[in-house]
């Protein structure tokens, strides 16, 4: 008798918790990407592709996967070994160290460009070291205003997502069966591939994926160092600079040019959501 | 005496260590850490230094940066609350149950990080101002969004909800159900399970996603400035748009002050959002 | 134990190293990359000469159709091919980018105190204002009302956007230069009008600010608002701006021409840092001569600035009102001192607006 009731709430439960969770991502998210697509196609679909042909979107499209992946790479790297440091052991200073990782997140995305740019720039104290590596080796490199510089931004701004989706999972998880392992006389590596990877697989994509958004659509940081159209431009630098054209069809050309990202996030989307479908085997509706 | 006691602290510190790779991990953390980001930040904040003390406590109390703190911290918090509950909804609803359209729900959270913000804030202005679609039906209730803090918040809930879904949801699937099977044969009905056993196993989760959120909010620029309508009058102006303000007349010292001062007061609450997420992880930790 | 102490230091080192290698050599592939392309653009004195002109928002298209009259032009003067690589933004936020390093060769900002400041930072020789004939502008534009179709509020003039009920959108001066015209045309007309009495004035100002709902950070942000988002009853816009909108939406707005306003006088120069470094001095200067060759003042006119020349200003009388009492730069005493009693911390703005 009780157990009915309990399932009868449940359901209700259920049933309201799924219609708050459609109409919050619905209003919240969806109506703006749709108005956005709706947006990109209100001059018809030819127009629609013939603002996506230009060369200046095509140097962008590249510029925007190069730093979107380094970003993905660097940040990877460093979550996989933060998280490891920051939660399979105890030193003093540990929460201090965690908290600068998370500065990134909190900081004005110009003044993070800026950073760049009062280090590397003209007016910055580290330009006399790249002019005498460039001296020295008869180079021309550039840092800010220039690709380096925009694939240092974009790292900036995702630095911490990798670590941050790793460690509540691993701290979680405890280190009981590392330190089992450790003591069995297992090397580090082995106890991270056979112990520690498959509890963070799907944090780890996570944190990948959410990096890989985050880097694509990034605009301040970069912006505040890259000025060139048609050289450094990224994507969201690319639709800034149609919007503020400010011609309509410009105007419904950058709406185009902002179908890409939405596009390229969603094909990566499903990629994932295969992985994780095949992975986990469950029963997938839809 | 002394000498021997300091020797047994020793041990058990390196016994505390049994898992190897704590200096490797620790030095490319610091590394990296310093190399691509303190040293950078520090390169821009002596601009900070450059001030007279008088200037600088000038510049940072001056009645537009007070409100520009003030409105920041107050609608990233808030926006942060919101993005929490709705965060922990969302996880519980993909994790725990099965329905039509779950894995495409699913597949949309991490949207709105693909949009440039400054594409997100022109659309949300437009939907949420008196001649948008959202606007219009708020309109019919005496609700305005667009040009007012509450168009802020909305910036921020959109920019904020992923951190929080995508932190709680992978300890959320860890969970395994045979505690609340128990805190069920016990008696206890759902809302007893949940309050008082689920949400404690989220809540360093929880804390994460929440202080993520709030940090994202607190930094922000493209999405906001096109919905705040950067009034100093009904104070909208975020510290964001502050610093812009300064930066478009070349004054280094005045934006990098601000920016400084907000550095320091989003550490200070990440820094106890941080302890307190360990505090509780550690708890749950020793139950378990 | 003392081993151990070691090999845990040897581990941190090489971390250290690894990290640091790794640093170095994103930073070089990356840069791979970036000196690749500038190399082949970069080089001067070859058949293809590069140059880069840093100018502010609105004049995108005007610039890009400059750009190609002055190729063909350079091509058949000298025989050399010409490509100008165009940056655009807010005019402030431009300038401090060639001070923090941007490569420009020119600059064609919206307004002279944006050049002095990269003068200031000593990448402009002294003296860049006489350079070039007219002040270095060789285009300016006005400040004029965008309304609705029809005008319903019937705004003529601006003692008649202080009235009740008027909804105003206007950028905020304090983060765009650009802004800082409109604030000075309408200080202008309200100095007329109480002939110089200053509490009056602010007074008119204060009320005028105040009928501001929604302040952007920026002139096309403004635009946007009006425009798009449909708010406001009136856009205070440049003129070149507003022929823009009404040539996109000829049915849905007009312009109003206020009986005073103010010369708008963008400025031009050469970044002689730059250029010298670049070999650029000379491509720079034939680039900002050729803006006063009758066949640029036409272009100019086309893309609704109004052309230094007055004899080609002339032929677009049906464009622009000629009759509006135009003050400049100068009534105030130059930028400079406009600025500082206007738009820095506490002044004026600050005042009036916190009213």
């Amino acid at each position: 008798m009780e157990k009915k009731t309990r399932r009868e709430e449940s359901k209700a439960a259920k049933a309201i918790l799924i219609t708050i969770s459609f109409l919050f991502v619905g209003l919240m998210l969806v109506v703006p990407l749709i108005s956005i697509l709706v947006n990109s196609l209100s001059k018809g679909f030819g127009f629609y592709l013939s603002s996506l042909g230009t060369k200046f979107v095509s140097s962008a499209l590249k510029i925007t996967i190069l730093a979107t992946a380094a970003a993905v790479l660097v940040n990877t790297l460093f979550g996989l070994v933060a998280s490891w440091a920051l939660t399979r052991f105890s030193f003093k200073g540990k929460q201090v160290l965690s908290t600068l990782i998370d500065i990134p997140f909190s900081i004005s995305p110009v003044i993070a460009g800026l950073a760049y740019i009062m280090t590397f720039g003209r007016m910055g104290w580290a330009a006399p070291i790249v002019e005498g590596i460039n001296n020295a080796l008869g180079t021309d490199i550039q840092i800010v205003f220039a690709i380096p510089g925009v694939l240092l931004a974009t790292i900036f701004v995702t630095f911490p997502f990798v670590s941050r989706e790793l460690i509540p999972v691993l701290n979680a998880e405890g280190t009981d069966e590392e330190e089992a392992a450790a003591l069995m006389g297992a090397k580090g590596f082995s106890i991270f591939k056979s112990i520690t990877f498959p509890k963070i697989k799907w944090a780890l994509l996570y944190g990948m994926i959410l990096c890989f958004a985050r880097a694509l659509g990034e605009f301040g940081a970069v912006h505040a160092l890259s000025k060139t159209r048609g050289k450094t431009f990224t994507l969201p630098l690319e639709i800034d600079a149609l919007y503020l054209s400010g011609s309509a069809d410009s105007i419904v050309a950058s709406f185009a040019v902002s179908s890409i990202l939405v596009i390229m996030a969603v094909i990566i989307l499903i990629l994932r959501n295969l992985l994780e479908h095949r992975e986990k085997g469950k029963s997938g509706i839809v | 005496m002394s000498k021997s006691s300091a020797e047994q602290k020793k041990q058990t510190k390196k016994q505390g260590r049994v898992i190897p790779g704590f200096g490797l991990t620790l030095g490319i953390t610091i590394a990296m850490l310093s190399l691509l980001i303190l040293i950078p930040l520090a390169s821009i904040l002596v601009y900070a230094f450059k001030m007279s003390p008088s200037a600088f406590i000038e510049t940072i109390t001056s009645e537009n940066v007070r409100w520009a703190f003030l409105t920041s911290i107050s609608a990233s918090l808030i926006a942060a609350l919101i993005n929490s509950v709705f965060g922990v909804i969302l996880a519980w609803v993909l994790v725990r149950y099965d329905f039509f359209g779950k894995r495409i729900l699913d597949g949309l959270i991490e949207l709105p990080f693909c949009i440039p913000t400054a594409v997100a804030g022109i659309t949300l202005s437009k939907l949420y101002s008196d001649k948008g679609m959202f606007g219009k039906a708020l309109g019919v209730i005496g609700i305005k969004v667009s040009y007012t803090h509450l168009g802020i918040i909305v910036a921020m809930v959109f920019i904020g909800i992923p951190f929080v879904v995508r932190a709680i949801q992978p300890v959320l699937e860890k969970l395994d159900g045979q505690y609340e099977e128990a805190s069920y044969i016990l008696g206890a009905d759902r809302k007893t399970t949940f309050f008082r056993v689920v949400l404690p196993e989220l809540r360093p989760a929880l804390l994460t996603g929440f202080g993520l959120s709030f940090a994202r909010g607190i930094g922000e620029y493209g999405s906001v400035i096109y919905i705040s309508g950067n009034s100093a009058k009904e104070h909208t102006q975020v510290v964001s748009y502050v610093i812009m303000q300064k930066l478009n007349y070349m004054d280094y010292e005045s934006a990098t002050s601000i920016a400084l001062v907000m550095l320091v007061i989003s550490f200070l609450m990440l820094l106890f959002i941080n302890i307190v997420q360990v505090r509780q992880s550690r708890r749950t930790n020793d139950v378990a | 134990m003392m081993k151990k102490n070691v090999q845990s230091i040897t581990k941190k080192v090489a971390a250290l190293i690894v990290a640091g290698a790794l640093a170095v050599g994103l930073t070089a592939c990356g840069s791979a990359g970036a000196g690749g392309s500038d190399g082949q653009s970069g080089q001067a004195g070859g058949e293809e000469l590069t140059m880069t002109n840093v100018s502010y928002d609105p004049t995108r298209e005007l610039y890009a159709a400059y750009n190609e009259a002055f190729a063909k032009h350079y091509e058949a003067e000298t025989g050399k091919k010409v490509t100008v690589v165009q940056s655009h933004g807010g005019s402030g936020g431009q300038a401090r980018s060639v001070v923090e390093g941007a490569d420009a060769d020119v600059v064609t900002l919206a307004l002279e105190h944006d050049i002095t400041l990269i003068e200031e930072a000593g990448l402009i020789k002294e003296g860049w204002l006489s350079e070039f004939p007219l002040d270095s502008s060789p285009y300016t534009s006005t400040i004029v009302f965008l309304v609705r179709k029809g005008n319903e509020k019937g705004l003529k003039d601006w003692d008649d956007l202080v009235n009740d009920g008027v909804a105003i959108i206007t950028p905020d001066p304090k983060s765009s230069g650009g802004a800082m015209w409109n604030f000075l045309a309408a200080w202008h007309f309200a100095d007329l009008k109480f002939g110089g009495d200053e509490a009056q004035i602010k007074d008119f100002m204060a009320k005028l600010y105040g009928n501001v709902t929604v302040m952007d950070s920026g002139a096309r942000g403004s635009t946007t608002t009006f425009v798009e988002n449909g708010q406001g009853d009136v856009l205070l816009a440049w003129e070149n701006e507003a022929i823009n909108t009404l040539k996109e939406y000829p049915d849905e707005y007009e312009i109003v021409t206020p009986s005073i306003s103010i010369l708008a006088q963008p400025s031009v120069a050469i970044v002689d840092e730059n250029a010298d470094k670049n070999g650029t001095q000379e491509l720079a200067k034939a680039y900002l001569d050729y803006l006063y060759s009758d066949e640029a003042q036409k272009i100019i006119g086309e893309n609704g600035y109004r052309p230094s020349n007055q004899e080609i200003l002339k032929n677009f009388s049906d464009k622009f009102d000629l009759n509006v009492n135009l003050c400049t730069i100068n009534d105030f005493g130059g930028w400079n001192a406009a600025y500082e009693k206007f738009f820095t911390d506490g002044a004026i703005f600050d005042e009036i607006y916190s009213k």
